[in-house]
């Protein structure tokens, strides 16, 4: 039970850590390409990337899985060229994982991005500085809570799904056995010790991110003032 | 010839609180000169500065920069901000919050070059500043932090967007100064927004007079603002601040330069075109008037 334990608690980090990383890399250029873009149906492309805060994982995670089914022309493709089945691995859960944490990573990035006064990026222009210099030496650095924000929520939020992960990759120790997933399995086996513990850290984990995310804001805030 | 000057057809449909309004400009701008760019506020003024700068696309018309094309909107030319070698200096400065002074001046240097940094952080007198973060500076030196900013970039075109609107009196003088100087060493065209009319006297040595997004007038700003038939020996430019009635007469008191007042007689028939905030010439024809050296 130990290492089983320990197990769980390793792939509920790796899923929660990969998601962060691979949201983190493409979220970047995607919430710049969102803030700035003009084109007409931005409300649109924004309302999909916050449809998941909305859905029940359950839609989701339904909609990923008949993607994912050999049955689907986009599984069958993947299972014939690539010899890949992303059904019930750990693979599948983390695609999933990282669709349904989008709005996680997108919202505060955006957010953060739309606050700063357009004159900053202008400024940069006129200096002769491109686009990509602009977000990274100028922009970036100055939305850092929002980064933090995002990158923390993103991670805290990917550690506590349960429904997707269910959906999509159900409960197999060292594949998709994740420790929300276990906690609920635990439960159903009346095995409230082994609940206890994950549910502890869980939420230990949770508390300790969030409070991080507060008074990185609330040093930011006090500092703005000054 | 042509390479001296820009050229600037452009019209551009602005979206105003008082509905929309044709931005149609047809004028040049002559290198090496400090050209002020006049009007009330909504007369697009910095729009015109944005489409230069080409952080506004005109709606159609051409922009040359000497033979180089900046815009065209028939031939689908639109060079972007960074390829146009200009510096705009914004109305809120825009100066990177999260470097210090120095990182601010460095950022901006097509090339980095220590020593020119330094020598612009001494030429603005803020070498004791340049570790600072802009936040923790007073507007004037934020004012100076943009203005040696903008210079390090080594522009062609200096782009001044109200630059003093921000800054009390006595400051405003100290940076009139400063853009002066700038102005004659580097010898960098420079276009400056504003809506001041001491500004404009005091820096410009060109006046485009804009009003409702076109323009009323240009030239130098004594033809512009100045009736030419007044042989007066003393002209002081000034805008009317009150107009108080005292019996038959009015006493008409004029703000100049943000600090001096002048109060002037006038009989109601001489302010039928006149009201408060009017910019006026206030001069005198039968005195000779004194000239005292000041310590």
């Amino acid at each position: 039970m130990d290492s089983e334990f320990v197990q769980t608690l390793w792939l509920t980090f790796k899923l929660a850590a990969s998601t962060t990383v691979i949201l983190l890399l493409v979220g970047l250029p995607f919430a710049r390409w969102l803030a700035y873009t003009r084109i007409r149906v931005k409300p649109l492309i924004e309302a999909l990337v916050s449809m998941p805060m909305v859905l029940p994982p359950s839609v989701i995670g339904y909609y990923i899985l008949v993607i994912y089914s050999p049955r689907s022309w986009f599984g069958e493709w993947l299972g014939q060229v690539f010899d890949v089945r992303l059904a019930f691995t750990f693979e599948g859960v983390l695609i999933a994982s990282v669709i349904f944490s989008l709005p996680f990573m997108i919202q505060p990035l955006h957010n953060g991005l739309r606050a700063l006064p357009d004159s900053l990026r202008e400024a940069s222009y006129t200096l002769g500085k491109s686009k990509w210099t602009t977000f990274f030496r100028v922009l970036l650095p100055n939305i850092k809570p929002s980064v933090i924000t995002a990158v923390a929520l993103t991670f805290a939020h990917s550690i506590g799904e349960f429904g997707i992960v269910l959906m999509v990759g159900g409960n197999m120790p060292g594949e998709t056995r994740v420790a929300s997933i276990a906690i609920y399995d635990e439960v159903q086996a009346l095995n409230f010790k082994a609940a206890n513990s994950y549910a502890l850290i869980l939420f230990l984990i949770s508390l300790v991110l969030l409070t991080t995310i507060y008074s990185v804001n609330r040093k930011y805030d006090s500092w703005k003032m000054m | 010839m042509e390479n001296d000057v820009i050229d600037i057809r452009v019209r551009k449909r602005m979206l105003t609180a008082h509905g929309p309004m044709d931005l149609a400009v047809e004028t040049t701008i002559e290198m090496g000169k400090l050209v002020a760019l006049f009007g009330d506020s909504g007369a697009g003024k910095t729009t015109l500065l944005r489409i230069l700068a080409g952080l506004t696309d005109p709606d159609e018309g051409q922009i040359h920069f000497g033979d180089t094309v900046w815009f065209d909107s028939e031939k689908k030319i639109n060079v972007p901000p960074q390829q146009r070698n200009i510096s705009l200096m914004f109305q809120d400065y825009a100066l990177f919050p999260n470097m210090t002074i120095e990182e601010n001046i460095a950022f901006a240097q097509p090339r980095p070059n220590s020593n020119e940094v330094e020598e612009l952080l001494r030429l603005f007198g803020l070498t004791e500043l340049q570790k600072r973060k802009p936040s923790g500076l007073s507007g004037g030196q934020r004012q100076r932090v943009a203005l040696a900013r903008a210079l390090a970039r080594k522009p062609q075109i200096l782009l001044l967007d109200e630059p003093l609107s921000s800054l009390n009196a006595e400051m405003r003088l100290m940076l009139q100064d400063e853009i002066e100087k700038v102005h004659r060493q580097w010898g960098i065209t420079t276009v400056l927004v504003t809506h001041d009319l001491n500004e404009v006297f005091r820096l410009a040595s060109q006046v485009i007079h804009l009003e409702n997004g076109s323009i009323k007038r240009t030239g130098t700003p004594e033809s512009v603002f100045s009736d030419t038939s007044i042989s007066g020996k003393v002209q002081i430019t000034g805008q009317i601040a009150r107009i108080d009635r005292q019996d038959v007469i009015n006493i008409v008191t004029v703000i100049v330069g943000g600090t001096q007042i002048i109060k002037v007689i006038a009989f109601d028939s001489d302010l039928e075109n006149l009201k408060i905030g009017d910019h006026v010439t206030v001069f005198s024809k039968a005195f000779n008037p004194i000239v005292y050296k000041l310590k």
